[in-house]
Protein backbone atom coordinates (compact mmCIF):
# COMPACT_ATOMS: atom_id res chain seq x y z
CA UNK A 1 0.00 0.00 0.00
CA UNK A 2 2.84 2.24 0.94
CA UNK A 3 4.58 2.07 -2.00
CA UNK A 4 1.60 2.68 -4.22
CA UNK A 5 1.49 6.14 -2.61
CA UNK A 6 4.85 6.52 -2.21
CA UNK A 7 6.65 4.74 -5.95
CA UNK A 8 10.09 3.77 -6.52
CA UNK A 9 11.89 7.32 -7.71
CA UNK A 10 13.12 5.55 -10.47
CA UNK A 11 9.79 4.30 -11.86
CA UNK A 12 8.30 7.86 -10.97
CA UNK A 13 11.04 9.24 -13.48
CA UNK A 14 9.99 6.52 -15.92
CA UNK A 15 6.44 7.28 -15.96
CA UNK A 16 7.24 11.35 -16.34
CA UNK A 17 9.39 10.55 -19.75
CA UNK A 18 6.73 8.40 -20.92
CA UNK A 19 4.66 11.13 -20.46
CA UNK A 20 6.44 13.56 -22.13
CA UNK A 21 7.39 10.95 -25.06
CA UNK A 22 3.70 10.69 -25.56
CA UNK A 23 2.60 14.41 -25.18
CA UNK A 24 5.78 14.60 -27.97
CA UNK A 25 3.96 12.11 -30.30
CA UNK A 26 0.35 13.98 -29.98
CA UNK A 27 1.69 17.13 -31.02
CA UNK A 28 0.27 18.28 -34.86
CA UNK A 29 2.87 16.62 -37.16
CA UNK A 30 4.53 19.69 -38.74
CA UNK A 31 5.64 21.05 -34.79
CA UNK A 32 9.46 21.01 -35.48
CA UNK A 33 9.54 19.25 -31.97
CA UNK A 34 7.79 16.10 -33.51
CA UNK A 35 9.51 16.08 -36.74
CA UNK A 36 12.75 15.52 -34.89
CA UNK A 37 11.06 12.78 -32.75
CA UNK A 38 9.66 11.12 -35.36
CA UNK A 39 13.05 10.99 -37.54
CA UNK A 40 15.57 9.98 -34.30
CA UNK A 41 12.86 6.71 -33.81
CA UNK A 42 12.60 5.87 -37.35
CA UNK A 43 16.22 6.05 -37.22
CA UNK A 44 17.09 3.77 -34.87
CA UNK A 45 14.46 1.35 -35.75
CA UNK A 46 15.88 0.93 -39.02
CA UNK A 47 19.46 0.74 -38.34
CA UNK A 48 18.81 -1.52 -35.46
CA UNK A 49 17.09 -4.12 -38.38
CA UNK A 50 19.33 -3.65 -40.28
CA UNK A 51 22.43 -4.28 -38.63
CA UNK A 52 20.67 -7.31 -36.47
CA UNK A 53 19.54 -8.77 -40.27
CA UNK A 54 23.29 -8.37 -41.47
CA UNK A 55 25.33 -9.85 -38.02
CA UNK A 56 22.84 -12.87 -37.93
CA UNK A 57 23.03 -13.61 -41.37
CA UNK A 58 26.61 -13.25 -41.63
CA UNK A 59 27.28 -16.35 -41.22
CA UNK A 60 25.87 -18.26 -43.76
CA UNK A 61 27.14 -15.72 -45.88
CA UNK A 62 30.06 -16.34 -44.90
CA UNK A 63 29.43 -20.14 -45.66
CA UNK A 64 28.06 -19.43 -49.52
CA UNK A 65 31.46 -16.99 -49.91
CA UNK A 66 33.49 -20.17 -48.89
CA UNK A 67 31.88 -22.26 -51.42
CA UNK A 68 31.78 -19.91 -53.98
CA UNK A 69 35.36 -19.30 -53.61
CA UNK A 70 35.97 -23.65 -53.49
CA UNK A 71 34.39 -23.55 -57.11
CA UNK A 72 36.67 -20.41 -58.37
CA UNK A 73 39.26 -21.99 -57.53
CA UNK A 74 38.16 -25.22 -59.35
CA UNK A 75 37.14 -23.31 -62.60
CA UNK A 76 40.83 -20.92 -62.50
CA UNK A 77 42.79 -24.45 -62.14
CA UNK A 78 41.32 -26.14 -65.31
CA UNK A 79 41.26 -29.16 -63.42
CA UNK A 80 38.59 -31.98 -64.86
CA UNK A 81 36.07 -32.23 -62.56
CA UNK A 82 33.24 -34.07 -64.05
CA UNK A 83 30.96 -36.57 -61.58
CA UNK A 84 32.79 -34.97 -58.54
CA UNK A 85 31.44 -32.87 -55.76
CA UNK A 86 32.46 -29.58 -54.97
CA UNK A 87 34.62 -31.14 -51.79
CA UNK A 88 35.92 -33.59 -53.58
CA UNK A 89 37.77 -31.39 -56.73
CA UNK A 90 38.76 -29.12 -53.99
CA UNK A 91 40.58 -31.92 -52.34
CA UNK A 92 42.85 -32.18 -55.35
CA UNK A 93 43.73 -28.91 -55.06
CA UNK A 94 47.01 -27.92 -52.18
CA UNK A 95 46.47 -24.90 -49.91
CA UNK A 96 49.12 -23.40 -48.48
CA UNK A 97 49.79 -20.10 -46.26
CA UNK A 98 52.48 -17.86 -47.32
CA UNK A 99 54.32 -15.55 -45.73
CA UNK A 100 54.37 -12.43 -47.78
CA UNK A 101 57.54 -11.07 -46.76
CA UNK A 102 59.74 -13.65 -46.60
CA UNK A 103 58.00 -15.91 -49.49
CA UNK A 104 57.85 -18.94 -47.71
CA UNK A 105 55.20 -21.21 -46.45
CA UNK A 106 53.78 -21.26 -43.09
CA UNK A 107 51.57 -24.44 -41.70
CA UNK A 108 50.68 -22.90 -37.97
CA UNK A 109 47.51 -21.80 -39.15
CA UNK A 110 44.64 -23.47 -41.71
CA UNK A 111 44.36 -21.99 -45.01
CA UNK A 112 40.44 -22.75 -45.08
CA UNK A 113 39.87 -20.70 -42.27
CA UNK A 114 42.19 -17.95 -42.93
CA UNK A 115 39.78 -14.81 -44.08
CA UNK A 116 42.45 -12.18 -45.74
CA UNK A 117 40.20 -9.53 -45.49
CA UNK A 118 39.69 -10.11 -41.42
CA UNK A 119 43.48 -10.33 -41.80
CA UNK A 120 43.73 -6.92 -43.58
CA UNK A 121 41.32 -5.30 -40.98
CA UNK A 122 43.71 -6.22 -37.99
CA UNK A 123 46.91 -4.37 -37.45
CA UNK A 124 48.76 -7.53 -35.51
CA UNK A 125 48.40 -8.86 -38.97
CA UNK A 126 48.74 -6.74 -41.60
CA UNK A 127 51.31 -4.14 -42.56
CA UNK A 128 49.73 -0.25 -43.80
CA UNK A 129 51.53 0.75 -47.08
CA UNK A 130 52.47 4.09 -48.24
CA UNK A 131 50.61 5.55 -50.47
CA UNK A 132 52.22 5.06 -53.86
CA UNK A 133 51.57 2.16 -55.85
CA UNK A 134 49.49 0.54 -53.52
CA UNK A 135 46.38 -0.35 -55.83
CA UNK A 136 43.98 1.57 -53.36
CA UNK A 137 44.66 -1.42 -50.47
CA UNK A 138 44.89 0.22 -47.07
CA UNK A 139 46.60 -2.55 -45.51
CA UNK A 140 48.29 -5.48 -46.98
CA UNK A 141 48.04 -8.79 -45.06
CA UNK A 142 50.73 -10.14 -44.07
CA UNK A 143 49.77 -13.82 -45.53
CA UNK A 144 48.08 -14.87 -47.95
CA UNK A 145 46.30 -18.16 -48.90
CA UNK A 146 48.25 -19.95 -52.01
CA UNK A 147 46.28 -22.43 -54.13
CA UNK A 148 49.14 -25.08 -55.76
CA UNK A 149 47.80 -27.72 -58.42
CA UNK A 150 50.10 -30.65 -58.89
CA UNK A 151 49.61 -34.04 -60.94
CA UNK A 152 52.46 -36.78 -60.04
CA UNK A 153 54.19 -34.66 -57.56
CA UNK A 154 55.16 -32.02 -60.66
CA UNK A 155 53.43 -28.37 -59.75
CA UNK A 156 51.22 -27.45 -62.40
CA UNK A 157 49.08 -24.14 -61.85
CA UNK A 158 49.95 -21.97 -59.09
CA UNK A 159 47.06 -19.54 -57.77
CA UNK A 160 46.84 -16.78 -56.31
CA UNK A 161 44.11 -14.42 -54.97
CA UNK A 162 44.42 -10.95 -55.79
CA UNK A 163 42.44 -7.78 -54.69
CA UNK A 164 42.53 -3.70 -54.95
CA UNK A 165 40.71 -1.13 -56.45
CA UNK A 166 38.69 -0.82 -59.71
CA UNK A 167 36.31 2.70 -59.82
CA UNK A 168 33.60 1.91 -57.22
CA UNK A 169 34.83 -1.19 -55.73
CA UNK A 170 37.14 -3.41 -54.70
CA UNK A 171 37.69 -6.61 -57.51
CA UNK A 172 38.78 -10.19 -55.95
CA UNK A 173 40.37 -12.37 -58.48
CA UNK A 174 42.15 -15.36 -58.79
CA UNK A 175 45.09 -15.56 -60.79
CA UNK A 176 46.93 -18.80 -62.06
CA UNK A 177 49.96 -18.76 -63.01
CA UNK A 178 52.50 -21.31 -65.36
CA UNK A 179 54.77 -23.23 -62.91
CA UNK A 180 57.01 -20.28 -64.18
CA UNK A 181 55.55 -17.82 -62.07
CA UNK A 182 55.47 -15.84 -64.41
CA UNK A 183 53.07 -16.58 -67.44
CA UNK A 184 49.57 -16.07 -66.80
CA UNK A 185 47.24 -19.39 -67.41
CA UNK A 186 43.51 -18.42 -66.47
CA UNK A 187 42.51 -14.93 -64.80
CA UNK A 188 39.03 -14.64 -63.00
CA UNK A 189 37.50 -12.00 -60.88
CA UNK A 190 34.82 -13.37 -58.66
CA UNK A 191 33.36 -9.88 -56.95
CA UNK A 192 33.00 -6.48 -58.40
CA UNK A 193 30.36 -3.99 -58.75
CA UNK A 194 32.11 -2.18 -61.29
CA UNK A 195 29.37 -0.16 -63.83
CA UNK A 196 27.20 -2.50 -65.00
CA UNK A 197 27.85 -3.34 -68.54
CA UNK A 198 31.49 -1.37 -68.60
CA UNK A 199 33.37 -1.80 -66.40
CA UNK A 200 31.92 -5.35 -65.21
CA UNK A 201 33.36 -7.11 -68.28
CA UNK A 202 35.58 -7.12 -66.13
CA UNK A 203 34.53 -10.19 -64.96
CA UNK A 204 33.43 -11.53 -68.72
CA UNK A 205 34.52 -14.20 -69.93
CA UNK A 206 34.98 -12.48 -73.28
CA UNK A 207 37.78 -9.69 -71.50
CA UNK A 208 39.35 -12.95 -69.04
CA UNK A 209 40.16 -14.95 -72.47
CA UNK A 210 42.29 -12.25 -73.14
CA UNK A 211 44.82 -13.35 -70.36
CA UNK A 212 46.21 -17.11 -70.53
CA UNK A 213 49.95 -16.75 -72.08
CA UNK A 214 50.26 -13.27 -71.29
CA UNK A 215 54.15 -13.17 -69.42
CA UNK A 216 52.86 -10.83 -66.18
CA UNK A 217 56.82 -10.16 -65.53
CA UNK A 218 60.06 -9.44 -66.90
CA UNK A 219 63.28 -11.41 -66.62
CA UNK A 220 64.50 -9.49 -63.82
CA UNK A 221 61.36 -10.26 -61.70
CA UNK A 222 59.86 -6.75 -62.61
CA UNK A 223 56.07 -6.64 -62.71
CA UNK A 224 55.38 -5.40 -66.47
CA UNK A 225 51.66 -6.81 -67.18
CA UNK A 226 49.61 -3.45 -68.00
CA UNK A 227 46.64 -2.98 -69.51
CA UNK A 228 46.47 -0.44 -72.20
CA UNK A 229 44.02 1.94 -73.45
CA UNK A 230 42.03 0.27 -76.94
CA UNK A 231 43.64 -2.60 -78.89
CA UNK A 232 46.65 -4.54 -78.42
CA UNK A 233 48.67 -4.55 -81.87
CA UNK A 234 49.99 -8.13 -81.83
CA UNK A 235 53.21 -7.62 -83.83
CA UNK A 236 54.46 -4.85 -81.38
CA UNK A 237 57.25 -5.19 -79.05
CA UNK A 238 56.38 -6.49 -75.55
CA UNK A 239 52.59 -7.42 -77.24
CA UNK A 240 52.88 -10.61 -74.50
CA UNK A 241 52.96 -7.82 -71.58
CA UNK A 242 49.98 -6.08 -72.91
CA UNK A 243 46.31 -6.78 -72.48
CA UNK A 244 43.41 -4.81 -74.33
CA UNK A 245 41.52 -2.42 -72.22
CA UNK A 246 37.93 -2.70 -71.64
CA UNK A 247 36.04 0.44 -73.02
CA UNK A 248 34.45 3.21 -72.03
CA UNK A 249 36.12 1.32 -68.09
CA UNK A 250 39.49 3.26 -68.31
CA UNK A 251 39.74 3.37 -64.29
CA UNK A 252 38.39 -0.13 -64.00
CA UNK A 253 41.16 -1.46 -66.52
CA UNK A 254 44.01 1.01 -65.05
CA UNK A 255 42.92 -0.69 -61.25
CA UNK A 256 43.25 -4.22 -62.88
CA UNK A 257 46.97 -2.78 -63.89
CA UNK A 258 47.84 -1.36 -60.18
CA UNK A 259 46.72 -4.88 -58.42
CA UNK A 260 48.48 -7.09 -61.03
CA UNK A 261 51.60 -4.84 -60.50
CA UNK A 262 51.02 -4.64 -56.65
CA UNK A 263 50.49 -8.53 -56.30
CA UNK A 264 53.12 -9.58 -58.53
CA UNK A 265 55.46 -7.22 -57.06
CA UNK A 266 57.94 -7.07 -54.28
CA UNK A 267 55.08 -6.03 -51.48
CA UNK A 268 53.11 -9.14 -52.77
CA UNK A 269 53.73 -12.51 -54.04
CA UNK A 270 57.45 -11.64 -55.80
CA UNK A 271 59.74 -13.31 -53.13
CA UNK A 272 57.36 -16.18 -53.13
CA UNK A 273 57.22 -16.85 -56.59
CA UNK A 274 61.01 -15.73 -56.57
CA UNK A 275 61.08 -18.73 -54.30
CA UNK A 276 59.31 -21.34 -56.62
CA UNK A 277 60.87 -20.68 -59.57
CA UNK A 278 64.46 -20.88 -57.82
CA UNK A 279 63.22 -24.12 -56.54
CA UNK A 280 62.18 -25.63 -59.95
CA UNK A 281 65.66 -24.59 -61.73
CA UNK A 282 67.75 -25.94 -59.33
CA UNK B 1 -16.17 -4.31 -49.52
CA UNK B 2 -14.79 -8.00 -51.30
CA UNK B 3 -15.27 -5.93 -54.76
CA UNK B 4 -13.26 -3.18 -53.63
CA UNK B 5 -10.55 -5.59 -52.31
CA UNK B 6 -10.76 -7.48 -55.38
CA UNK B 7 -10.38 -4.00 -57.66
CA UNK B 8 -7.53 -3.13 -55.59
CA UNK B 9 -5.08 -6.30 -56.02
CA UNK B 10 -6.13 -6.82 -59.43
CA UNK B 11 -6.31 -3.15 -61.21
CA UNK B 12 -2.78 -2.95 -61.03
CA UNK B 13 -1.98 -6.44 -63.04
CA UNK B 14 -3.53 -4.97 -66.59
CA UNK B 15 -5.63 -2.08 -66.13
CA UNK B 16 -3.24 -0.23 -64.00
CA UNK B 17 -0.10 -1.79 -64.89
CA UNK B 18 3.06 -0.11 -63.23
CA UNK B 19 4.98 -0.71 -66.52
CA UNK B 20 2.61 -0.70 -69.54
CA UNK B 21 0.61 1.70 -68.12
CA UNK B 22 2.16 3.80 -65.54
CA UNK B 23 5.64 3.13 -67.47
CA UNK B 24 7.62 3.22 -64.23
CA UNK B 25 10.27 0.86 -63.41
CA UNK B 26 11.72 0.61 -66.99
CA UNK B 27 15.06 0.67 -65.39
CA UNK B 28 15.34 -2.82 -64.16
CA UNK B 29 12.29 -4.55 -66.87
CA UNK B 30 15.35 -4.15 -69.22
CA UNK B 31 18.53 -5.01 -67.18
CA UNK B 32 17.78 -8.43 -65.41
CA UNK B 33 15.46 -9.89 -67.91
CA UNK B 34 18.05 -11.38 -70.17
CA UNK B 35 17.35 -14.72 -68.19
CA UNK B 36 13.99 -16.21 -66.53
CA UNK B 37 15.69 -17.25 -63.35
CA UNK B 38 16.99 -13.49 -62.06
CA UNK B 39 13.93 -11.84 -63.55
CA UNK B 40 11.45 -14.48 -61.18
CA UNK B 41 14.28 -13.79 -58.35
CA UNK B 42 13.89 -9.49 -58.73
CA UNK B 43 10.14 -9.87 -59.00
CA UNK B 44 9.89 -11.51 -55.49
CA UNK B 45 12.28 -9.49 -54.03
CA UNK B 46 10.20 -6.08 -55.60
CA UNK B 47 7.36 -7.91 -54.16
CA UNK B 48 8.16 -8.02 -50.86
CA UNK B 49 9.64 -4.66 -50.41
CA UNK B 50 7.01 -3.22 -51.85
CA UNK B 51 4.51 -4.75 -50.30
CA UNK B 52 6.37 -4.63 -46.67
CA UNK B 53 7.27 -1.05 -47.14
CA UNK B 54 3.52 -0.27 -47.75
CA UNK B 55 2.03 -1.55 -45.21
CA UNK B 56 4.83 0.46 -42.66
CA UNK B 57 4.30 3.46 -44.16
CA UNK B 58 0.07 3.03 -44.03
CA UNK B 59 0.78 2.01 -40.08
CA UNK B 60 2.60 5.10 -38.94
CA UNK B 61 0.97 7.43 -41.79
CA UNK B 62 -0.97 9.84 -39.11
CA UNK B 63 2.58 10.39 -37.88
CA UNK B 64 4.29 11.73 -40.71
CA UNK B 65 5.32 14.91 -40.59
CA UNK B 66 4.44 16.33 -44.48
CA UNK B 67 7.94 18.04 -44.51
CA UNK B 68 10.35 14.71 -44.45
CA UNK B 69 7.53 12.02 -45.22
CA UNK B 70 9.65 11.64 -48.26
CA UNK B 71 12.95 10.96 -46.90
CA UNK B 72 11.25 8.41 -44.28
CA UNK B 73 9.41 6.42 -46.91
CA UNK B 74 12.85 6.42 -48.58
CA UNK B 75 14.56 5.38 -45.73
CA UNK B 76 12.06 2.41 -44.58
CA UNK B 77 12.17 1.52 -48.53
CA UNK B 78 15.98 1.44 -48.25
CA UNK B 79 16.33 -0.30 -44.93
CA UNK B 80 13.59 -3.39 -46.38
CA UNK B 81 15.83 -3.45 -49.91
CA UNK B 82 19.03 -3.78 -47.32
CA UNK B 83 17.45 -6.56 -45.91
CA UNK B 84 16.29 -8.40 -49.00
CA UNK B 85 19.82 -8.11 -50.47
CA UNK B 86 21.31 -9.48 -47.09
CA UNK B 87 18.60 -12.49 -47.04
CA UNK B 88 19.42 -13.07 -50.73
CA UNK B 89 23.09 -12.94 -50.21
CA UNK B 90 22.16 -15.58 -47.71
CA UNK B 91 19.92 -17.56 -49.14
CA UNK B 92 20.13 -17.51 -52.91
CA UNK B 93 23.91 -16.45 -52.99
CA UNK B 94 24.21 -17.50 -56.71
CA UNK B 95 21.37 -15.78 -57.58
CA UNK B 96 21.91 -12.66 -55.89
CA UNK B 97 25.53 -12.40 -57.38
CA UNK B 98 23.34 -12.49 -60.78
CA UNK B 99 21.33 -9.34 -59.65
CA UNK B 100 24.24 -7.28 -58.11
CA UNK B 101 23.53 -4.24 -57.68
CA UNK B 102 20.09 -4.33 -59.12
CA UNK B 103 18.75 -5.25 -55.79
CA UNK B 104 19.97 -2.43 -54.27
CA UNK B 105 18.27 -0.34 -57.05
CA UNK B 106 14.90 -1.53 -55.73
CA UNK B 107 15.39 1.67 -53.62
CA UNK B 108 14.45 3.86 -56.35
CA UNK B 109 12.44 1.91 -58.24
CA UNK B 110 9.65 4.76 -59.05
CA UNK B 111 6.86 2.29 -58.22
CA UNK B 112 8.04 1.37 -54.65
CA UNK B 113 8.23 5.00 -54.18
CA UNK B 114 4.98 5.89 -55.91
CA UNK B 115 2.87 3.47 -54.43
CA UNK B 116 4.34 4.87 -51.06
CA UNK B 117 3.18 8.33 -51.62
CA UNK B 118 0.34 8.46 -53.42
CA UNK B 119 -1.71 5.13 -51.95
CA UNK B 120 0.05 4.08 -48.68
CA UNK B 121 0.18 7.61 -47.02
CA UNK B 122 -3.24 7.92 -47.16
CA UNK B 123 -5.00 4.31 -46.79
CA UNK B 124 -5.18 1.95 -44.16
CA UNK B 125 -2.54 -1.18 -44.34
CA UNK B 126 -5.17 -3.94 -45.44
CA UNK B 127 -6.04 -1.62 -48.58
CA UNK B 128 -2.44 -0.53 -48.95
CA UNK B 129 -1.51 -4.39 -48.39
CA UNK B 130 -4.14 -5.22 -51.58
CA UNK B 131 -2.47 -2.81 -53.47
CA UNK B 132 1.29 -2.95 -53.28
CA UNK B 133 0.50 -6.81 -53.47
CA UNK B 134 -1.05 -5.71 -57.00
CA UNK B 135 1.17 -3.80 -58.52
CA UNK B 136 4.23 -6.25 -57.00
CA UNK B 137 2.31 -8.57 -59.27
CA UNK B 138 1.96 -6.51 -62.06
CA UNK B 139 5.75 -5.95 -62.14
CA UNK B 140 6.22 -9.42 -61.70
CA UNK B 141 3.82 -10.32 -64.33
CA UNK B 142 5.81 -8.17 -67.42
CA UNK B 143 9.12 -8.99 -65.89
CA UNK B 144 8.54 -12.28 -66.07
CA UNK B 145 6.91 -12.41 -69.87
CA UNK B 146 9.52 -10.14 -71.01
CA UNK B 147 12.65 -12.50 -69.58
CA UNK B 148 10.67 -15.50 -71.09
CA UNK B 149 10.54 -14.28 -74.59
CA UNK B 150 14.36 -12.90 -73.98
CA UNK B 151 15.60 -15.71 -72.88
CA UNK B 152 13.78 -18.19 -75.18
CA UNK B 153 14.62 -15.86 -78.76
CA UNK B 154 18.38 -14.73 -77.10
CA UNK B 155 19.56 -17.96 -75.97
CA UNK B 156 16.89 -20.78 -77.10
CA UNK B 157 16.45 -21.71 -73.78
CA UNK B 158 13.69 -21.20 -70.80
CA UNK B 159 15.18 -21.60 -67.05
CA UNK B 160 18.60 -22.47 -68.42
CA UNK B 161 16.87 -25.81 -69.71
CA UNK B 162 17.70 -25.66 -73.89
CA UNK B 163 14.13 -25.66 -75.54
CA UNK B 164 15.70 -24.67 -79.26
CA UNK B 165 18.80 -26.36 -80.37
CA UNK B 166 21.15 -23.82 -80.97
CA UNK B 167 23.01 -24.09 -84.04
CA UNK B 168 26.56 -23.68 -82.63
CA UNK B 169 25.44 -27.07 -80.67
CA UNK B 170 24.65 -28.66 -84.09
CA UNK B 171 20.58 -27.38 -84.11
CA UNK B 172 18.58 -25.10 -86.35
CA UNK B 173 18.04 -22.58 -84.01
CA UNK B 174 20.06 -19.26 -84.64
CA UNK B 175 20.05 -17.23 -81.70
CA UNK B 176 18.73 -13.26 -81.59
CA UNK B 177 21.65 -11.44 -79.98
CA UNK B 178 19.31 -8.36 -80.03
CA UNK B 179 16.75 -9.98 -77.47
CA UNK B 180 20.18 -10.20 -75.11
CA UNK B 181 20.44 -6.21 -75.64
CA UNK B 182 18.50 -3.33 -73.65
CA UNK B 183 16.84 -3.11 -77.10
CA UNK B 184 15.64 -6.01 -77.42
CA UNK B 185 13.59 -5.44 -74.34
CA UNK B 186 12.44 -2.10 -75.49
CA UNK B 187 10.81 -3.78 -78.56
CA UNK B 188 9.04 -6.51 -76.72
CA UNK B 189 8.11 -3.99 -73.58
CA UNK B 190 6.96 -1.70 -76.59
CA UNK B 191 4.85 -4.44 -78.11
CA UNK B 192 3.53 -4.98 -74.88
CA UNK B 193 1.72 -1.98 -74.33
CA UNK B 194 0.79 -1.87 -78.21
CA UNK B 195 -1.15 -4.76 -77.86
CA UNK B 196 -2.60 -4.33 -74.31
CA UNK B 197 -3.94 -0.61 -75.56
CA UNK B 198 -5.49 -2.19 -78.42
CA UNK B 199 -7.14 -4.60 -76.55
CA UNK B 200 -7.82 -1.75 -73.88
CA UNK B 201 -8.92 1.25 -75.53
CA UNK B 202 -9.21 2.91 -72.85
CA UNK B 203 -5.86 3.25 -71.64
CA UNK B 204 -4.84 5.00 -75.23
CA UNK B 205 -3.67 8.57 -74.05
CA UNK B 206 -5.23 11.52 -75.44
CA UNK B 207 -2.39 13.36 -77.64
CA UNK B 208 -0.99 16.45 -76.17
CA UNK B 209 -1.42 18.28 -79.59
CA UNK B 210 -3.63 18.18 -82.41
CA UNK B 211 -2.83 20.17 -85.20
CA UNK B 212 -5.29 22.78 -85.76
CA UNK B 213 -6.34 23.20 -89.57
CA UNK B 214 -6.98 26.31 -90.21
CA UNK B 215 -9.08 27.38 -93.19
CA UNK B 216 -7.81 30.73 -94.92
CA UNK B 217 -11.11 32.50 -94.91
CA UNK B 218 -11.91 31.42 -91.48
CA UNK B 219 -8.84 33.69 -90.62
CA UNK B 220 -9.40 36.74 -92.59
Amino acid sequence: MSAESHPHPHLTRARAWLRWLRALFQRPNDDPRKTLAVALVLCLVCSVVVSATAVGLRPLQERNAARALKSEVIKVAGLETTGMSLDQAFDQIEQRLVELETGEFVDDADPLTYSYRDAAKNPAASRALAEAGRAGIQRRPDRMPVYLVRENGQLQTIILPVYGAGLWSTLHGLLALAPDGRTAKALTFYEQRETAGLGSEVAGERWLSEWPGKVLIDERGEPVIEVVKGRVDADAPHAEHRVDGLSGATLTSNGVTNLMRFWLGEQGYGPFLARLSDENCG
Amino acid sequence: MATQSARLLLEPIVDNNPITLQILGICSALAVTTKLAPAITMSIALTAVIVGASVIISLIRRHMPSSIRIIIQMTIIASLVILVDQVLQAFAYERSKQLSVFVGLIITNCIVLGRAEAFASKNPPWPSFLDALGHGLGYSVILISVAAIRELLGSGSLLDVQILPLVKEGGWYEPNGLMLLAPGAFFIIGLMIWVIRSWKPAQLEKPEYRINVVHRTESL
